[in-house]
């Protein structure tokens, strides 16, 4: 048995081995393998033109953008929370674009690298306003409705276990919309699940009015592309794409005044934009890497503001995921 | 009878009296209503009860998918009880905007016909199958499942599949024909290795007859070979030839379109597989019966789930590194092997029904195995289990849905992505999503169910003289 397990362990790093060179393979194939998932408002989801849309399914749109100077060149994997780490070990996407929170272990023993963090979310608490809370300090003795499988079902047991406080129990259900309904129809008293999604679930209800959401934020979750260990330029590739998205907005390019901006002076636009240097070739690209992905998908805040931002049904404020000189976290690595 | 001139007394009526109707309690809708709803205690408790339960569930459903129901809309805003200032049932804008994605999934839009085709032919070559009247029976039964598979898979997946190797190729001759050498699209490699593989295995399959059944069987065998690979050429041909079309990915396909394609491939598949394996199950050949029973066991021990994850990911670890199998693919074979367990076992319990009799009678009218089954024992065999096969179909197509836990968005899995649309996020979206599929599902399972006791009756003719 273990001289089986031994060999096995041998075939699946000679696999691994086989797809050393992502950028060369994406090139041949002709198209970007990436994993998204089944459908998250806002992130992934099939919109009314039958095409993959949201935050995560852009993020891979850029990049395909940047190989290719042609967004739809992307086929997208819908994943399960279960299956995406093993579609992106064997080989069968490129890319895990799929709100997969950034830790440790998934950093390190499952042997992926995050190439960044696109979207910062935390875990929160929806309740009705009939019960008058006013944090979620005062939760104790709360049933809470949460969905199975998910870290916020860990989460929560934590922040009730850090802060001394006892619930009365957790309902723990498959689906989100399972879960919905329950908190819907009065099995538990507060609702939790990331903000993002606190977001969406405020839509399904019948009368939103008469929920908020408690203003702790219990949990951090840092959401962010995914790459296979032991391909470096692949994965500088994806980082890049990923800065020169947040460089775009900081230096004020986007989709409409990119042409324009290709006779600035400014010598950071003209070093993102390949005008001057040609820092693409580092990564394996043109010089105009970053033209073409501002082209198709806009810049980060283009790409926020389309999916997630105040004129979406969503209607999520930028906070933490706004630029770093604007009062958020997000910063973009200097081309130089 | 009293003869009525007879009557010498004028008190006496000269004529009969029509015979008065029975009391009205004793006859039309009353009589009815008493000897089937109100005839005992018990009785009429069920029937008030039925009475309720018609009145509990009937008009909030009427009330909610047609009475307060909003039937027209572009996003989440037509069904919000807010701005609408009524409260909401039924959300149909949300199918309407969602239906392509529900027919054809990611299928590209310029190739949509291409599926509208597609059921349009079936339907087509179906319903005659269907319908007894009609004549032409075996070549519509050659058309629909000989030719219709191979049109629709073509049609379907754009066909010109660049095969490169046959048997030779794989087994190392790779140097012996021209590699990239193309007539019409059609790559002469493959080609010339698929005759002389042909012939190869002719000329094998003929020496073993002659070493197994003596000489003269040789030719037979020869001929048998040959003409199974011609047909097996034949279709290799339809699907490798460039008949202009653009290819569309399997990944693309969705909503109905798979879940017709795996039912229909299964539950095609299952039947015949189902039966072989049944009979080999009763055969009394070591060898075939101990395949059989390992097959049935193994396939019906492990969960279709279990068939599907495995089939999905872990197969492609597997396998070298250069070989993939399409996905649905892989899917729709593991269908297919699991329906075809379930089914030997329908079958079998069909086989043991039948008496001893039956198979003396045939042995003893001199007809050979072959003949028996077909003739003798299969069709009433068959007869008798119609309800289990088609109870089997049923289960089959709504066990199709089991797809979307491998990333194949069923109409099932492509209604759960879309309810994922914030445009479309309200608090009956997901009613009327779930009440839409369920409409969908009952039509065909409900057709099927009406279509086997159809059939039932009147291949039970026999027992109604």
């Amino acid at each position: 048995m273990k001289r089986f397990l031994l060999a096995a362990a041998g075939f699946l790093s000679l696999v691994g081995a086989a797809h050393a060179g992502t950028l060369d393979d994406v090139k041949t194939r002709g198209a970007l393998n990436c994993g998204v998932s089944q459908g998250l408002p806002g992130f992934s989801t099939p919109n009314d033109k039958n095409e993959w849309s949201g935050f995560d399914v852009d993020f891979c749109r850029a990049i395909a953008a940047a190989i290719f100077n042609d967004p739809n060149k992307v086929k997208f994997t819908p994943l399960s929370a279960k299956d995406r780490f093993t579609a992106l070990t064997s080989g069968a996407i490129d890319v895990l674009s799929r709100n997969t929170t950034w830790t440790m272990s998934r950093d390190t023993t499952l042997g992926f690298n995050f190439a960044g963090v696109t979207y910062y979310d935390g875990q929160g608490f929806l309740v009705r306003k009939s019960l008058g809370l006013k944090g979620s300090k005062e939760l104790d003795g709360a049933s809470v409705c949460v969905q199975t499988g998910t870290s916020n079902e860990l989460n929560v047991s934590d922040y009730f276990r850090a802060n001394g406080m006892k619930y009365r129990e957790v309902i723990a259900f498959g689906t989100l919309d399972e879960t919905v309904k329950a908190y819907e129809s009065g099995r538990c008293d507060v609702f939790t699940s990331d903000r993002s999604q606190l977001a969406a679930v405020r839509l399904k209800l019948t009368n939103p009015a008469d929920h908020i959401v408690l203003p702790e934020t219990i949990s951090k979750e840092p959401l962010g592309p995914l790459v296979r260990h032991g391909d470096d330029q692949w994965f500088d590739l994806v980082k890049w794409t990923y800065f020169a998205l947040l460089d775009a907005e900081e230096l004020g390019v986007n989709q409409k005044n990119v042409d324009e901006m290709l006779s600035s002076p400014n010598p950071e636009v003209k070093r993102l934009l390949g005008t001057d240097g040609k820092y693409g070739e580092g990564i394996g690209l043109t010089a105009d890497w970053a033209v073409r992905i501002v082209k198709a998908t806009g810049n980060y805040g283009e790409i926020y503001d389309r999916n997630l931002g105040p004129s979406t049904p969503l209607g999520l404020e930028r906070g933490l995921n706004n630029l770093w000189n604007k009062g958020g976290i997000q910063y973009g690595m200097p081309v130089r | 009878m009293s003869d009525q001139t007879l009557s010498p007394h004028v008190f006496v009526s000269s004529v009969l009296l029509e015979p008065a109707p029975p009391p009205v309690s004793d006859r039309g809708p009353v009589r009815w209503a008493r000897a089937h709803l109100f005839g005992s205690v018990p009785q009429v408790l069920l029937t008030l009860f039925g009475i309720w339960l018609v009145f509990a569930v009937i008009p909030p459903l009427v009330q909610f998918f047609l009475i307060d129901a909003v039937w027209e809309g572009t996003d989440r805003k037509a069904c919000l009880p807010a701005d609408v200032g009524h409260p909401v049932g039924a959300c149909w804008p949300f199918i309407w905007a969602k239906i392509n994605q529900l027919t054809y999934g990611f299928y590209p839009a310029d190739e949509r016909w291409r599926v509208n085709v597609v059921y349009a032919l079936g339907a087509v070559l179906l319903l005659p199958l269907l319908i007894q009247k009609v004549p032409y029976k075996r070549l519509n039964a050659i058309l629909f499942f000989g030719v219709y598979p191979v049109v629709a898979f073509v049609l379907l997946t754009g066909g010109n599949f660049g095969l490169k190797r046959f048997l030779l190729g794989y087994l190392g001759f790779d140097g012996l024909f021209p590699i990239g050498a193309t007539v019409a699209g059609l790559s002469v490699a493959f080609w010339a290795d698929f005759v002389v593989s042909s012939a190869l295995l002719a000329l094998g399959a003929a020496a073993l007859a002659r070493f197994v059944a003596g000489p003269g069987a040789g030719l037979g065998a020869a001929r048998n070979t040959l003409s199974a690979l011609g047909i097996l050429g034949a279709v290799l041909l339809a699907a490798d030839i460039d008949v202009g079309l653009q290819p569309v990915e399997t990944r693309l396909w969705g909503g109905l379109l798979v879940t017709l394609v795996i039912a229909v491939t299964g539950i095609t598949a299952s039947l015949p597989f189902g039966i072989l394996l049944a009979l080999g199950r009763r055969s009394h050949l070591p060898l075939v019966k101990i395949c059989s029973i390992l097959f049935i066991e193994f396939w019906r021990g492990v969960p279709l789930i279990t068939v599907l994850f495995f089939a999905t990911y872990m197969l492609p670890l597997f396998l070298p590194g250069q070989l993939t199998i399409d996905g649905l693919l892989r899917a729709v074979v593991g269908v297919a092997l699991f329906a075809s367990a379930y089914m030997a076992e329908v079958v079998r319990g069909g086989l043991q029904a039948i008496p001893k009799g039956q198979y003396e009678g045939a042995m003893a009218l001199g007809l050979p195995g072959s003949l028996k089954m077909r003739l003798v024992v299969l069709p009433q065999a068959l007869k008798l289990v119609i309800p289990g096969i088609v109870n089997n179909f049923i289960g089959l197509f709504k066990d199709t849905t089991l797809v979307l836990i491998v990333s194949i968005f069923d109409l099932l899995g492509a209604m759960r992505a879309a309810f994922t649309d914030p445009n479309w996020a309200t608090p009956t979206t997901l009613f009327t999503g779930f009440g839409f599929a369920g409409i969908v599902y009952f039509v065909f399972c409900f057709g099927m169910s009406r279509y086997s006791m159809a059939l039932e009756k009147r291949l039970d003719r026999a027992r109604h003289h």
